[in-house]
């Protein structure tokens, strides 16, 4: 029985129930976190409750009003008495209805907090995740994570950040950074291949069940269902992604069979939903772009020209240098690589490893082998992970070699 | 309610604005003052003199008072002047702060006070 598992799926609901009840995350928190110690010493003996859910909001519960009993002080004796008081009213919320996750997904990807501490609380206190097995998630000390973690909580209670789910006209503002934080962690899961691999992939998913619990939550916003969609479908290539032997495998090179036809079919359901909808974004039109490649069995068959139109959509929504550059990988199927080169030496990216991987492989379609082997390089410098950069380096090999020749 | 520190911060040796943007930052910012004073959220608020009109006095080791001319930090970022507000929690307090920036023409820098502790 995975202990841990049960609790990353159940306890997200049980701390969110318990912020709101004793007012303070580090109470629901600790409460839980000692539920989490009371299971693993009685459920491999007495077998895993019927309700693990209410089973440990329950005991976090309990415990919590344990604690505060003990730790009172004559002090802080008025303050006990009324969180105590609140603690006997029921924990349903009484009023118009609202899940406690959604204020504490709020709270969590508040802006007030950096993207690094939001990312750690979102895994910490919705995910369930312990902080070790965070820390290594994000190669970090346990010290350094669980500081971390403090700093954040300790922001919260000082600043006064509330507990709530913000009002309508600030809604689309508040949404960015939790989806962005989703979107960082399934990246985070799936780009990085260093580190423990079983790691790697239990992001991915928690990335997608936070993103199910967005949808769950927020039904009516296209963005949390074009952000479901997005992660869906880059999931169902993650088989087809890697060799057996962890080497790098590029889309266009992929065996499709080995892509997921589940997640597929649910990821073009979505997007087609969006559709419908008709209030575009950019989680949307990316999960788009994907559904296009999903869509045919070969990369030849690939709809460049839906692509290319879709990233011209992106690009006037967002006009960052990045939505550029992947729009200049389209342009090059629709155009020809020398028209996209011309668009991608414009760009300002000097640091990132993928302007000079694309640049580089442009350069190679043009017989410009010897700059191809320089991009190549450059590309390979800047890139932080073991298996692309094994990748590059075969690419530069291979450069350079065309170069001589 | 919490009482909030929202600071304004300038660089100072930075190109002094001319006279009709400084004239319409003065006009907003009393405009905003009016509006929090209205609204209940003014606590305290002022411009301050620039930083080299400052004097800092501390106590050595001996408890002899030393004073020096000049501001505590030897930085070019000083304090221009401030608010003290109260407000029910951050969100409305960070509210006030992007009306404030708006009208101070600067960033503006909003830091909980601690709870004064019970008696």
């Amino acid at each position: 029985m995975d202990i841990a598992a049960i609790f990353r799926a159940e306890s997200g609901r049980s701390v969110a129930s318990l912020v709101r009840l004793f007012g303070s995350i580090d109470v629901a928190e600790e409460a839980v976190q000692d539920a989490f110690a009371v299971a693993l010493e009685r459920w491999p003996a007495a077998g895993r409750p019927p309700n693990p859910g209410a089973w440990i909001t329950t005991t976090a519960r309990n415990r919590a009003i344990d604690r505060l009993r003990r730790e009172s002080s004559r002090h802080d004796r008025h303050a006990q008495a009324a969180l105590l008081q609140e603690a006997d009213e029921p924990l349903e919320p009484v009023g118009p209805v609202s899940d406690d996750r959604l204020r504490l997904i709020f709270t969590c990807c508040h802006p007030a907090l950096a993207p690094e501490a939001q990312i750690a609380l979102t895994l910490r206190l919705l995910g369930g995740l312990q902080t070790p097995e965070i820390a290594r998630a994000f190669l970090v000390q346990e010290t350094t994570m669980a500081a971390r973690i403090t700093r954040a909580k300790k922001k919260i209670a000082a600043a006064k950040i509330p507990y709530r789910v913000p009002g309508d006209a600030e809604l689309p503002d508040r949404l960015k950074p939790v989806l962005a934080v989703v979107y960082l962690i399934f990246n985070e899961g799936y780009t990085a291949s260093s580190g423990d691999e079983l790691i790697r992939a239990d992001l991915c998913a928690e990335a997608i069940r936070l993103a199910r619990l967005l949808v769950e939550l927020m039904p009516d916003e296209p963005e949390a269902l074009g952000l479901l969609a997005l992660l869906l479908l880059t999931e169902s290539r993650r088989a087809a992604r890697t060799e057996s032997d962890g080497r790098l495998v590029l889309l266009p090179d992929q065996d499709r069979t080995r892509w997921d036809a589940g997640l597929i079919a649910e990821g073009q359901a979505l997007v087609r939903a969006c559709l419908r909808r008709n209030r575009p974004g950019p989680y949307q039109i990316q999960a788009a772009v994907n559904a296009v490649h999903s869509d045919s069995p070969t990369a030849a068959g690939t709809d460049w020209s839906q692509i290319l139109a879709l990233y011209d959509q992106l690009l006037a929504m967002a006009p960052t240098p990045v939505v550029a550059l992947n729009r200049a990988v389209a342009l090059a199927e629709v155009k020809g690589p020398a028209a996209a080169l011309v668009e991608i030496d414009a760009l300002d990216l000097p640091d990132y490893h993928l302007f000079h991987a694309i640049r580089a492989d442009l350069l190679t379609r043009l017989a410009r082998h010897a700059e191809a082997a320089d991009a190549y390089e450059a590309a390979l410098t800047r890139a932080s992970n073991a298996a692309e950069q094994a990748f590059l380096a075969g690419r530069a090999a291979r450069a350079r070699q065309k170069a001589l020749d | 309610m919490t009482q909030y520190l929202l600071s304004v911060h300038m660089v100072e040796g930075e190109e002094v604005p001319p006279a009709e943007v400084i004239e319409q930052m003065y006009k907003d910012v009393e405009a905003f003052n009016s509006e929090i004073q209205q609204s209940g959220h003014w606590v305290f608020a002022g411009g301050l003199h620039p930083a080299n009109t400052a004097t800092v006095v501390r106590a050595d080791a001996n408890g002899d008072i030393i004073t020096t001319d000049g501001p505590f930090a030897e930085s070019k970022e000083q304090i221009g002047g401030f608010w003290v507000i109260q407000a029910k929690d951050l969100d409305e307090a960070l509210a006030l702060a992007a009306r404030a920036t708006v009208a101070c023409q600067a960033p503006v820098e909003v830091r909980p006070f601690q709870d004064e502790p019970e008696a």
